[in-house]
């Protein structure tokens, strides 16, 4: 490759292009608590539905996170074999040096199945984070939080955090879940909350997805300034879900993804 | 670090492709990107090659797929933990682009945009010499949406958030800038072999 001399010194100062979309500048990531491995012990066990369970750790070094964001964390088996999973943490963040996670049973789960078949408080484990400050709500701006199955978990810490500060921001949860009894966090949800089930509801709900008329309410019901709207779940529900916010006006960078894979 | 009481771990065999935290995702292709999947029509979509070249260019559609095709058959690898095996992609070298728009001398890195508003950078050295392309075939079918389509970015000897879904462009720098993820804690680099995840790794 030759220099040419058309070059002007302007192009030589040539920048990078901006991200469009909704990268919170305000929220600053730690690189050396993202990079480090911790110790954790697991606490406590709750059983939220007959498919997913609550795993509460001590991590005494903990460095703090906001509400949405997630960790890494690994087991390793007697013969070096290490596996890795990102789980989103559940807990809010004035929950000094612990952490909750909510894990769904995968059938067939590597990591998931050891934790709901063979973990007991008093097991330990090793973790890194907080990791990604994308997803993170600082308890700042008006957020509709959507989610579904597991993609609950991140936005519950969100609500916890509300509810700790006594937080006056708007902010409002639509969870899709199949049926009552898989609702995880039933017991926990107040006025802010709005549940979808897609196959067996109480007396007197309807039974179907998140739809359009769920969104456009929300939406209706919202701040001057607009929502900051957290998605997250399967693949399947973020595409749904954020098609439906799109399609019902919200701006696509005030739209923050969370897939579970 | 210690072993983990009652951990085992599936059983599996050696498998010298798969760099170290890695499991193979076989059938599966998760999605993993932070903002809504657009609606890009071909016809809407372009691949500019700006920056710090002699003469910054624009392909279309049909003036991409006029340049001599070539394809990638390998492993890709997520940071989120899973590889897969085997995969097809079909394209277009970035040498191609690269060679026609000519980065002057002092270009040294790149940052890869999308439609979306996604970035990510690269050293230039990452993306010559045959390492890179910009695809639109997986497996002999369009690329899905979901997964980029219509073009996407591959990079596949790092982690694939640096192979940018629904590319844009390449520009060219003479300093490193970083991208969406690199600026909410990724490595800069994010070589697998190396585990280069988050900053600091
Ligand atoms: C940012 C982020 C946050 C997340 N947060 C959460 C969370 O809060 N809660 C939560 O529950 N999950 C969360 N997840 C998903 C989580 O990371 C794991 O993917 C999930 O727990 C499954 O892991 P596993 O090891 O149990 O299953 P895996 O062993 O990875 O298996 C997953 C599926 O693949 C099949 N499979 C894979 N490999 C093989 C093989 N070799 N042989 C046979 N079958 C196989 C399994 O049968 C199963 O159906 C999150 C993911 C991301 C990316």
């Amino acid at each position: 490759m030759s220099s040419t001399t058309s070059m002007s010194s302007a192009a030589s100062v040539a920048s990078a292009p901006a991200t469009r979309f909704a990268v919170p500048g305000r929220i600053a990531v730690s690189n050396r608590a993202a990079a480090t491995w911790q110790c954790a012990t697991l606490t406590e066990i709750r059983r939220e539905t007959p498919h997913a369970s609550t795993f509460r750790f001590a991590v005494p070094a903990w460095a703090g996170h906001l509400p949405g964001q997630h960790l890494m964390l690994r087991l390793r088996a007697e013969d070096g074999y290490v596996a890795q999973r990102h789980y989103s943490i559940a807990s809010p963040p004035d929950d000094d040096g612990h952490v909750e996670l909510t894990l769904d049973h995968v059938d067939g789960g590597e990591v998931s199945g050891w934790f709901h078949t063979v973990a007991k408080p008093g097991d330990e484990v090793e973790l890194r984070g907080p990791l990604s400050g994308f997803f993170a709500w600082p308890g700042d701006r008006p957020a509709l939080l959507i989610g579904a199955g597991s993609g609950v978990v991140p936005l519950m810490s969100m609500v916890r955090h509300h509810r700790a500060r006594n937080l006056t921001v708007p902010l409002r949860l639509l969870v899709s879940a199949r049926a009552p009894e898989e609702l995880i966090y039933a017991s926990e949800y107040g006025a802010e909350t709005t549940p979808v089930f897609t196959r067996s509801a109480p007396e007197g709900v309807a039974v179907g997805r998140v739809a359009a008329a769920h969104v456009a309410r929300l939406l209706a019901d919202g701040p001057d300034s607009g929502w900051e709207a957290y998605v997250c779940g399967s693949n399947g529900f973020a595409e749904h879900a954020s098609r439906l916010l799109v399609d019902a006006g919200q701006p696509v960078d005030r739209i923050r993804i969370e897939r579970f894979g | 670090m210690n072993v983990t009481r009652g951990f085992a771990g599936r059983p599996r065999v050696r498998n010298d492709g798969l760099p170290p935290g890695q499991y193979d995702a076989r059938d599966d292709w998760p999605v993993l990107s932070a903002e809504v999947t657009p609606e890009l029509a071909t016809s809407q979509w372009t691949f500019t090659v700006d920056g710090l070249v002699a003469e910054k260019r624009t392909w279309n559609w049909d003036e991409a797929h006029a340049l001599p095709p070539s394809a990638y058959e390998g492993d890709i690898h997520c940071v989120t933990s899973w590889s897969k095996f085997g995969v097809r992609f079909a394209g277009v070298s970035l040498d191609t682009f690269l060679d026609l728009a000519r980065p002057t001398a002092e270009a040294t890195h790149a940052v890869a945009y999308s439609h979306t508003g996604y970035t990510t950078n690269l050293p230039l050295a990452d993306l010559t010499g045959g390492r890179a392309w910009i695809v639109w075939e997986y497996g002999d079918r369009p690329l899905p949406a979901e997964h980029g389509g219509p073009a996407r970015l591959i990079v596949p000897h790092l982690y694939f958030w640096k192979s940018a879904k629904w590319i844009a462009g390449i520009r060219l720098l003479d300093h490193d800038e970083p991208g969406f993820w690199e600026q909410n804690g990724y490595h800069h680099r994010g070589n697998p072999w190396e585990e280069q995840r988050y900053s600091g790794d």
